[in-house]
């Protein structure tokens, strides 16, 4: 947990203590509004919060342009050759394999919380080997066709 | 959050399987995950016999099973994620059937080591130096078959979801296979990596529209299941009633895409063009029987109750698809393309019955669906068999004077061209029958009006198969030697078989037609 998390864990803790003991009457008085309008109206603030940081930037920052400054700014060299060229893309089927993995980790997950249930446990765990299997299978095929080599 | 939480079951509750039910899907996943497992470890010599042996056993006794075990094994399981009932089984038993026709023209190798339509890579620059390599090193194309046995899962699937997210993941199942056979043809690569392209990214929208309607129907009935998706249509309070519309013309657009329907239909003629010619038979046939079976249950299982605020739109949607599809047809020059516009005027017969909203309008929908594919199958066999120099002769010139040389090729598509025409004593009269007779009877003023236009536009599509006849039989050659290959025996069974149907269907109709009838009735 981060500290600024920390910290609001903390806020709300004490807020619910604050609440258990005495309902504070302010809180009481506020009209009901709906929850879309309170996401429109810190939507709008942060809107408001960008432009005032970018105008207040653009209203005290010195400026005294040259044309040199001016110019679009890139590190090293004048890129060459074309936009479109053809690359070498031997990482994707790690990603594949990273997303199919990920999204089998996420199915164990609910398995895992019933696995100990009574009447549910055996047959779960055949359901999930036969889950896995079929990934297993993909897997094997795939490192049988060399798609796993690195070169 | 803790609200969302506790409106949940705190039990976990087991989904009762009725395996018996759902066999058949059960044994071509194993099929298509042995065909996997061969493709990996089989040695090279062993690889063809051994998948195409793996593909046709396990359809095959998938069949078997359906037809004796599944029928008696009727209702929905899976928690009512899965609804096995009439009309589910007998499309199920079709797609079977017709991925047996399917898989047996995939095989053809016209004397060579490989399966003849295919590339050994799919993914290589066409002539590029990966792709000679490949070629040198004897590389096969055996991996189609468990693709399209991964097809046919989803394509069973797809008329037997009882609920939209399985309806999606069965339109997903049966798309991705497909998306990648497309690709896969050994002579004009760059048309059919085009192809391919296309399909996968005009596919992935009309995924995203199915889905986004899936959430609108959620958002407005509370449920994703198509009869709770009925009771909160007919028990409507009237607060979300904005949602409903729009969720089910999304529906829609993602069922008719599949279908080919008019606004959704210009992928047809390109992919049907680019894809290899076994496997546009095989597309063309069983795609439109998963994706009307669907439709049916979507339609007359979740939507029937407010279908008179949506009619009107899928009228229009059948009456365009059915001009558009035949007067466009008059204009091709390739055969592909020509079959593909003739398959999009199809589509809008099959609407047409859709429309009829009963019980016979369903039985004249699924006959169709039968008669049609068989065909289908058949013709596109026969378009791979007819070459020059090597690679298919599309072009409608060089099938000039075929007759003459090919009497039995050219009377075979022939016949099968009179049947998508519509002629008496074949199956594509009988179906238009059954297909346009409910939509006369119960559609109203609007299906007579339909029926009326369905006909005109067969005129229209018979001037351009009879052109074609024509054309084969009482033109002389163009030049340049067009041969039709000599087929495997696979090859001619398959054709043989749909070509039978086809006749079989014309002059004693009855026995299929009551089994659609009596097969017709949705379980909610």
């Amino acid at each position: 947990m981060s500290h600024a998390a920390t910290w609001a864990f903390r806020v709300r803790v004490a807020a619910a203590a604050a609440t258990s003991r005495h309902v504070p009457a302010q809180v009481a008085r506020l009209p009901r509004v709906s929850p879309y309008v309170v996401v429109a109206a810190v939507v709008l603030v942060g809107l408001l919060l960008f432009v005032a940081a970018m105008g207040a930037r653009a209203l005290l920052a010195p400026k005294a342009p040259t044309r040199a400054k001016l110019t679009t700014y890139e590190s090293g060299v004048d890129p060459v050759g074309q936009g479109w060229a053809q690359t070498q893309i031997r990482y994707f089927v790690y990603a594949f394999l990273y997303v199919i993995f990920a999204v089998d980790a996420v199915y164990l997950f609910p398995w895992a919380l019933v696995i100990r249930s009574t009447g549910l446990g055996a047959a779960s765990l055949v359901e999930i080997g036969v889950f896995i299997g079929i990934l297993l299978i993909g897997l094997a095929h795939a490192a049988r066709r060399g798609l796993l080599r690195w070169f | 959050m803790t609200a969302l939480i506790t409106s949940l079951p705190t039990e976990f509750k087991v989904a009762q399987v009725d395996y018996s039910a759902i066999a058949p899907m059960l044994i071509v996943t194993a099929g298509a995950l042995v065909g996997v497992l061969v493709e990996a470890f089989a040695p090279r010599r062993l690889r063809y016999a051994a998948q195409v042996g793996v593909a046709l056993v396990a359809l095959v006794a998938a069949f078997v099973v359906l037809v004796t075990v599944s029928v008696d094994a009727q209702g929905l399981t899976l928690e009512r994620a899965v609804v096995i009932d009439g009309p589910a089984l007998f499309l199920q038993g079709t797609v079977l059937l017709m991925s047996v026709l399917g898989v047996l023209t995939m095989a053809e190798r016209f004397g060579g080591e490989s399966p003849d339509a295919f590339t050994p890579m799919g993914a290589a620059v066409p002539g590029s130096p990966q792709e000679a390599s490949a070629m040198r090193a004897g590389l096969m194309s055996s991996e189609v078959f468990p693709l399209t046995l991964f097809a046919v899962v989803g394509m069973m699937l797809f008329p037997a979801a009882g609920d939209l997210l399985t309806m999606f993941v069965a339109l997903e199942v049966l798309s991705l296979p497909l998306y990648l056979l497309s690709g896969l043809a050994r002579r004009r690569r760059l048309l059919s990596q085009e192809a391919s392209l296309k399909y996968f990214l005009l596919g992935a929208f009309s995924s995203a529209f199915f889905l986004f309607g899936a959430a609108l129907m959620y958002g407005y009935s509370g449920s994703i299941y198509l009869g709770d998706i009925s009771k909160a249509i007919t028990s409507a309070s009237g607060e979300l009633d904005g949602l409903l519309i729009p969720g089910v013309v999304f529906l829609l657009v993602g069922l008719l895409f599949k279908v080919g329907a008019v606004p959704f239909h210009s992928w047809t003629p390109d992919v049907y063009q680019g894809a290899p010619t076994p496997v546009t038979g095989f597309m063309a046939a069983c795609t439109k029987v998963a994706a009307f079976g669907a439709i049916l249950r979507l339609v007359y299982v979740g939507l029937e109750a407010n279908r008179w605020d949506w009619r009107a739109g899928v009228i229009a949607v059948a009456a365009l698809t059915m001009v558009i599809g035949s007067v466009l047809s008059v204009t091709q020059t390739d055969v592909k393309r020509l079959l593909a516009y003739s398959s999009i005027a199809h589509a809008g017969f099959i609407l047409v019955a859709v429309l009829a909203f009963d019980k016979l309008g369903v039985a004249g929908t699924m006959f169709y669906l039968v008669a049609y594919g068989f065909a289908t199958i058949a013709a596109f066999g026969i378009v791979s068999m007819v070459r020059q120099g090597g690679s298919e002769a599309s072009h409608l010139s060089q099938w000039a004077g075929l007759g003459r040389n090919h009497p039995v090729v050219a009377a075979v598509f022939a016949f099968l061209l009179l049947a998508f025409a519509g002629i008496p004593l074949t199956s594509g009269f009988t179906a238009k029958y059954a297909a346009f007779s409910p939509a006369i009877a119960f559609g109203g003023r609007a299906g007579v009006s339909l029926v009326v236009i369905g006909v005109l536009c067969s005129v229209i599509t018979a001037f351009v198969y009879v052109r074609l006849i024509v054309l084969m039989y009482f033109t002389e050659p163009a030049g340049g030697e067009v041969v039709a290959e000599m087929p495997s025996p696979m090859t001619t069974v398959a054709l043989s078989i749909g070509t039978l149907v086809t006749l079989g269907l014309g002059i004693f109709p009855a026995q299929v037609l009551s089994l659609a009838e009596s097969s017709s009735v949705f379980l909610r």
